[in-house]
């Protein structure tokens, strides 16, 4: 059965409608709730275990050790000389990352964290190797 | 001061400036129209013009086997075949600018030139996309061609005159007359998107199957002026369909002529831009198939019809 | 009339992916048709022998776009037979409700590039507005729009709550709905019909002789799928039909995918209204005990085949896949000979190919006459030459 034209009612009623597209980068995109966007890392917690570079299928996670580190703490008086708490920096490489969160997922102590950060183009490519840590 | 207005009417209005403006503000009305139905946003206003500007500052590569000169004349003689239908056309006066018995047909003809420079253009890039393209364009010139000289004849034979602004007068003496003319309306619309070249019949220029067509090889400076003939040949096309079958300017002249031309060409462009969007494109034998088969059929019965309806007038 | 030779690729504007046709043209008509592969080879499995089982979870999710959660559960499939474990009840049933999402998906995809080729910007644009919605859903339950990367060794990685399974149902509505139009524009659409009834000509024995797979070979009359043949997941437990049409042609391959994305609604309520309760993963080791494993799967474009094998360490010793265009490519050459040139496009859609899919082995036949191969440095150079004699000088750039 052929009806010629049959698309015409609804075209005419899109006429009148709103469209559905939005001016991206004028108007904020809508994204939904733990959306899997850029990994954060929460310095204080990290004890580079490495597991987070190990799982990266991208390559795009270093784990290095701080330039400063913390003092020892101080020794208490019968007790042997605790070790200084080590610091660690992460180095994301934004290029490389697949933002599976693989690592967030594997990370022992949840020093990785999701994001919902998604516009990270950049024109200047030293800008998507971020350094986290002091 | 004599001698200096019409000079002014080619260049400024309704000329060769009138034409690009209007011509470019029409691609964007018809875009817009397509995305609107679609429920997309479209351009903004000034798309088509900034797309005009940065086109002319691109890089024009001639292809090392085309013919160079003809390549390079060839979107000039378009732009120029189609500027000078536009003088024998009425757009703010009853008349036109320069009217004489037979214009209709010289009009035709003028029409049919862009079309020939399409091909003659595809044809002399000698790339095999341009070639096929160029093929098509002809073939589509003997589908629609017919039809349409055809439709327009009606109301020719029925205002007893071969000149467009006689035809055009004559509809705005006789405004009832008008609606009987819809069948022809009809076929000269579908001829005319046709011409053309818009979706559903733009089988020459399929980007999904050849690519850019007869276009294929143009570029820069060279592809802008094609381009721009295209949206004058929009322009030119809604104002013949006007004057032919509206009544022009419905005997209005000055400012109130200008806005009935605008409001109907406008009219005209949303009639083109929704048959864009029902239909997907066809075959370039189905194409033929569909203009002999139904189209010339219903612009002869047209023609019939005013054979008859002027015997009974008298 | 003189023939000529038209390459339809590897850049062309009907191709999404490069892949190379060429078609001997008598006039309008095709009077011969070549497939050329190998533009879009990646080095993939190769690639997979050198990562984990875990990084290469993420590296075979990303041979297809469109596909990656069948290609992901084909793989984790192989991957757990071969560690032996015990996959919740409930993370299969996420799978399969993961599996027919995408099913959604890529047919409305296909639904608006066939309407794309054919020149109906309309559907296209109308089917691609509404294939957001079932990208929200994706979105929703898994985190990304196109990369679920919902399938982790032994489970799944995230688990649905209610008020998740409440709004994928009120858009699984919608679409149905939207599915129904649809239905009806492409079947009632003169010049849709004009544009695919009897294109692309696919008589059952050939497809069965050419080993068509997927819609192409059920639009042929072939009741081959995977999910009935062989169930896997929890197929076993949804009812659903497998939908083939007798036409041959291009409309049958449009009406088989739209009937299907009814089915797959149908499913996808199934699922979610008796998702088994329990756990979503299990524990499974890195290394994995050497072994061989096969498994096939209904991806949207047909029979996507994995085969793994290990070598006891976390590792794999070689992955192969076999993705469906690559068997439905054989049809393509045979389709597209006595056809319009018009008709190319649509019938080479028609497959709904994914070169990025099929492109895992390269042949490449010397003999064709002298390759010269330019590397960057040299095309820098001939560039910036040409330049110079039209007066323009790039040299310090």
């Amino acid at each position: 059965m052929k009806k010629p034209a049959r698309v015409f009612s609804e075209v005419i009623k899109h006429l009148f409608k709103k469209p559905a597209t939005c001016a991206y980068p004028f108007e904020p995109a809508r994204i939904m709730p733990h959306f899997r966007g850029r990994i954060a890392f929460e310095q204080d917690k990290c004890i580079g275990c490495q597991m987070c570079v190990r799982v990266c299928p991208s390559k795009a996670i270093e784990i290095v050790l701080s330039k400063d580190q913390p003092p020892a703490p101080a020794p208490v008086e019968g007790q042997p000389a605790a070790p200084a708490k080590k610091l660690f920096d992460c180095i994301m490489k934004l290029d490389h990352c697949v933002f599976c969160a693989q690592c967030v997922e594997t990370c022992p102590k949840k020093a990785l964290i999701m994001t919902q950060d998604f516009e990270l183009a950049h024109v200047d490519r030293k800008e998507l190797r971020r350094h986290y840590g002091k | 001061m004599e001698s200096i207005l019409p000079l002014a009417y080619i260049i400024v209005f309704p000329g060769f400036l009138f034409l690009a403006v209007y011509g470019l503000l029409l691609q964007w009305v018809d875009r817009k129209l397509c995305a609107v139905m679609q429920n997309r946003m479209g351009p903004p206003w000034f798309q088509p013009y900034a797309d005009f500007i940065k086109l002319l500052a691109k890089e024009v590569i001639v292809p090392d086997y085309a013919e160079s000169r003809m390549f390079r004349a060839l979107p000039f003689f378009a732009m120029a075949a189609v500027m000078t239908a536009l003088v024998s056309i009425p757009v703010w006066t009853p008349g036109a600018l320069f009217s004489f018995q037979g214009d209709l047909i010289a009009v035709i003809y003028l029409l049919t030139i862009p079309t020939v420079t399409f091909f003659l253009a595809g044809w002399s890039s000698t790339s095999p996309y341009s070639t096929v393209g160029s093929m098509r364009v002809l073939t589509q010139l003997f589908a629609y061609e017919v039809p349409l000289m055809l439709a327009l004849i009606g109301p020719a034979i029925l205002a007893g005159s071969w000149s467009v602004s006689e035809i055009s007068a004559f509809f705005a003496a006789h405004p009832s007359l008008i609606p009987a003319q819809l069948l022809g309306f009809g076929a000269a619309l579908i001829a005319l998107q046709g011409k053309l070249e818009r979706l559903p019949f733009d089988i020459p220029h399929a980007k999904n199957e050849i690519v850019g067509g007869q276009f294929t090889e143009y570029s820069g400076r060279l592809l802008d002026f094609f381009l721009l003939a295209v949206d004058m040949e929009l322009v030119v096309g809604a104002a013949l369909v006007n004057a032919v079958f509206l009544g022009g300017t419905l005997g209005l002249a000055g400012l109130a002529g200008v806005g009935v031309f605008l409001v109907k060409t406008l009219f005209i462009t949303f009639l083109l831009a929704l048959l864009k969007v029902l239909m997907a494109r066809i075959r370039i034998e189905q194409m033929i198939n569909f203009c002999w088969k139904y189209l010339a059929p219903v612009a002869m019965a047209q023609v019939a019809f005013d054979i008859f309806l002027k015997s009974k007038l008298g | 009339m003189s023939k000529i030779t038209i390459p339809l690729g590897p850049q062309h504007p009907a191709l999404k992916e490069p892949e190379n046709f060429m078609l001997v043209l008598e006039g309008e008509q095709i009077s011969g048709a070549t497939v050329n592969l190998g533009y879009n080879h990646r080095g993939m499995e190769k690639a997979a022998e050198e990562r984990t089982y875990i990084q290469d979870l993420y590296l075979i999710e990303r041979v297809c776009g469109i596909c990656s959660h069948s290609h992901t559960t084909c793989y984790i499939t192989n991957v757990e037979e071969l560690a032996k474990a015990e996959t919740p009840k409930r993370a299969l049933a996420i799978r399969a409700l993961f599996g027919e999402l995408e099913r959604v998906h890529s047919h409305l995809l296909w639904l608006g590039v066939a309407g794309y080729e054919m020149g109906f910007e309309t559907l296209f644009m109308y089917t691609w507005r509404d294939r957001e919605q079932v990208l929200d859903c994706l979105e929703l339950l898994s985190g990304n729009r196109v990369h679920y990367s919902i399938n982790t060794l032994g489970g799944v990685r995230r688990d649905i709550t209610a008020e998740q399974k409440a709004e994928v149902l009120k858009r699984i509505q919608y679409l149905k709905e939207r599915t129904n139009y649809y239905i009806k524009l492409a079947t009632e659409e003169p010049t849709v019909l004009a544009r695919t009834q009897n294109v692309g000509k696919l008589p059952l024995d050939v497809a069965i002789e050419r080993g068509a797979v997927g819609p192409t070979a059920r639009a042929s009359g072939l009741a081959r799928d995977v999910r009935k043949d062989e169930p896997y997941l929890i197929y076993n437990e949804l009812d659903f039909k497998v939908i083939t049409h007798d036409s041959c042609d291009v409309f049958g391959r449009l009406v088989v995918r739209a009937l299907e994305l009814v089915e797959s609604y149908k499913m996808i309520e199934q699922i979610l209204n008796n998702l088994p309760e329990g756990p979503i993963a299990v524990k499974v080791p890195m290394r994995i005990a050497p072994g061989e494993a096969v498994n096939h799967y209904e991806a949207p474009r047909g029979e996507d085949i994995h085969y793994l094998k290990s070598n006891g360490t976390d590792k794999p010793e070689r992955l192969k896949v076999r993705a469906p265009t690559l068997a439905n490519l054989q049809s393509v050459a045979y389709m597209l000979e006595g056809g319009w040139l018009a008709d190319v496009p649509l019938v080479i859609a028609a497959i709904d190919p994914c070169m990025s899919c099929t492109d895992r082995a390269a042949v490449w036949d010397p003999k064709k006459g002298k390759t010269q191969v330019y590397g960057w440095e040299e095309l820098r150079k001939m560039s910036i030459e040409q330049y110079r004699r039209r007066g323009v000088d790039f040299t310090r750039l």
